[in-house]
């Protein structure tokens, strides 16, 4: 690729800016992991790291690969068992930012991580919850980054495993769910923000020389874009840099880049 | 009261067929020479319970030992899928395999409420997702002062629970640290209890709010150095990644599965014969 940033940099930037500094955020492996270590490492250097395995305040140099890896627990001010991570921090409403991926995704931003097919006899038999649906329902705000293509964006989920609005306008509030849940969805085309009243998600802004037509024939519902749909800005030069050392550190380390689903 | 003994004695006294069996360590300290010992003294109808599968429950899956699987998340992590767990949902191979799909935060407090000795466990979660549609054990319980409605699962109550651990003295008294999971829980939430550790140690010189097993919690204590490996163990040693990422061509195929289970664990006299074969290039180039 011939330009200054590839698609994928575009959208762990753009998560990236979302997590403002001194944000408490609950963190999930894998690019939501790559998006909240850059956002540490740039503009937001007292955002606060938690991992399900235990660690608070991680500040690992390399990304992690696995979710309790050593240098979140060496690199952390304190680390916590795990029912005491699920018990007092995250369901005790410590958390600013639940920062999740998604294997599919519906237009009310539900997620589905456990099977593609029916459940009794899958197609394809996906890792399961972990700890998605505690982080969706009682993380203050929820980030979901995730590749967009109609394979992830579907019209309709086989599962849902982690809540976002479930049936739209006021579902998710009846249920009694503490947290607001997801207030964008980060992609490598553009930014989806649940619309105030029905809650579907709108494309809200479309990152540099993308298509309307690519989002559309990326996702799997007719998708509809805001009113004001604005241009992503392009990653700042200081963030690549950034990075791509963040990325060269972990290949070094690990012999992989530690975004792996 | 802890015993010292060899890890096959300690599996052989104390893990079963049909046993329920939690082998805890979340990415970290999780019981690998433990788990090679029960394929290698081919237990079957284990139900398993753990809150991440990991390979170490994909090999037990793939070795026929397991009838039953209660976990929270089951992938490789950093890499992709466990085959072998997948091949026994999506294809019954070897043999059938029951789920019971829960999330991590349900199993941690199931736990937390097994090492208290209480039936259910209670928090704040599971609405509106499918989980519960698929999994009946998951239900509700409305608060007596608040007439809040919140999820109520069942305790985790093992027949055995098995960790690795860094060191243990010579009375049997164990000291982990760095991630700890819900270790402890395990050991607590189980009616026995084997412990495998990096090293035996004179005395542990703990700080006094350090995680420590006393010995009279634990039934088994069995020194087996690196038996935490592919995983790690905090300050002795690192993740083995490259392994981790070797079984997905390992796990990936029947056959090629079945070579590396006979080869490296049902033909191996113990975990140390498997680590030697671990550290031959000439093996590895063949296996992985």
């Amino acid at each position: 690729m011939n330009e200054a940033y590839t698609s994928d940099e575009m959208m762990t930037v753009t998560a990236a800016r979302m997590l403002h500094n001194g944000a408490v955020c609950f963190v999930g492996i894998g690019l939501p992991s790559t998006a909240a270590n850059l956002a540490r490492l740039t503009h937001a250097p007292d955002a606060v790291l938690v991992y399900e395995s235990g660690p608070i305040g991680a500040k690992p140099s390399v990304l992690p690969l696995s979710i309790g890896d050593g240098n979140l627990a060496e690199t952390a001010d304190t680390v916590v068992s795990t029912p005491e991570i699920f018990r007092y921090w995250l369901q005790g409403g410590r958390i600013d930012v639940g920062f999740l991926g998604a294997a599919q995704l519906d237009r009310f931003a539900n997620i589905n991580t456990t099977v593609v097919g029916p459940y009794d006899k899958s197609r394809v038999r996906l890792p399961g919850a972990g700890g998605a649906p505690e982080i969706s329902s009682s993380a203050k705000e929820v980030l979901i980054i995730v590749k967009q293509s109609k394979r992830t964006f579907v019209e309709k989920l086989d599962f849902v495993t982690s809540v976002g609005f479930l049936m739209g306008g006021n579902s998710r509030e009846a249920t009694g769910l503490k947290g607001n849940g997801p207030t964008a969805v980060i992609t490598d085309l553009c930014i989806l923000r649940p619309d105030p009243v029905t809650r579907e998600l709108k494309v809200s802004s479309i990152h540099p020389g993308v298509r309307r037509e690519t989002i559309v024939a990326s996702t799997g519902w007719s998708v509809e874009f805001a009113d004001k749909c604005e241009e992503t800005p392009t990653p700042e030069p200081s963030a690549l840099v950034t990075l791509r050392q963040l990325k060269a550190r972990t290949i070094a380390a690990h012999g992989t880049q530690g975004d792996a689903e | 009261m802890a015993e010292w003994m060899k890890l096959a004695e300690a599996i052989t006294a104390h893990v079963h067929d049909g046993d329920i069996l939690a082998m805890e360590g979340f990415t970290h300290l999780i019981p690998f020479a433990a788990g090679h010992e029960i394929i290698r003294q081919r237990r079957r109808n284990l139900s398993l319970i753990r809150m991440t599968p990991d390979l170490i429950y994909d090999q037990l899956i793939g070795a026929g030992c397991a009838s039953k699987l209660t976990f929270s998340w089951g992938g490789n992590p950093g890499v992709g899928s466990l085959h072998r767990f997948r091949d026994a949902v999506e294809n019954d191979w070897p043999r059938p395999l029951a789920i019971e799909e829960r999330s991590h935060s349900d199993l941690a407090n199931a736990y937390v409420a097994g090492a208290a000795n209480l039936p259910f466990a209670v928090l704040r979660g599971y609405a509106g997702s499918d989980i519960p549609r698929v999994n009946p054990q998951i239900r509700s319980i409305t608060c007596p002062f608040t007439g809040e409605v919140l999820a109520a699962t069942p305790a985790v109550r093992p027949d055995v629970a098995v960790i690795h651990a860094q060191k243990a003295d010579w009375k049997g008294n164990v000291l982990l640290w760095g991630i700890l999971g819900v270790q402890k829980e395990a050991v607590l939430s189980g009616k026995r209890a084997i412990v495998t550790v990096e090293e035996r140690v004179p005395t542990l010189d703990a700080a006094p709010n350090a995680c420590i097993l006393p010995h009279w919690v634990v039934n088994a204590v069995c020194e087996v150095p690196r038996g935490a490996t592919p995983s790690y163990a905090h300050g002795y040693y690192e993740r083995d990644n490259l392994f981790y990422r070797a079984w997905d061509r390992i796990s990936r195929d029947r056959e090629r599965f079945g070579e590396w289970l006979n080869h490296h664990i049902l033909k191996t006299r113990d975990f140390e014969e498997y680590l030697a074969l671990q550290r031959d290039p000439q093996v590895q180039a063949v296996f992985q």
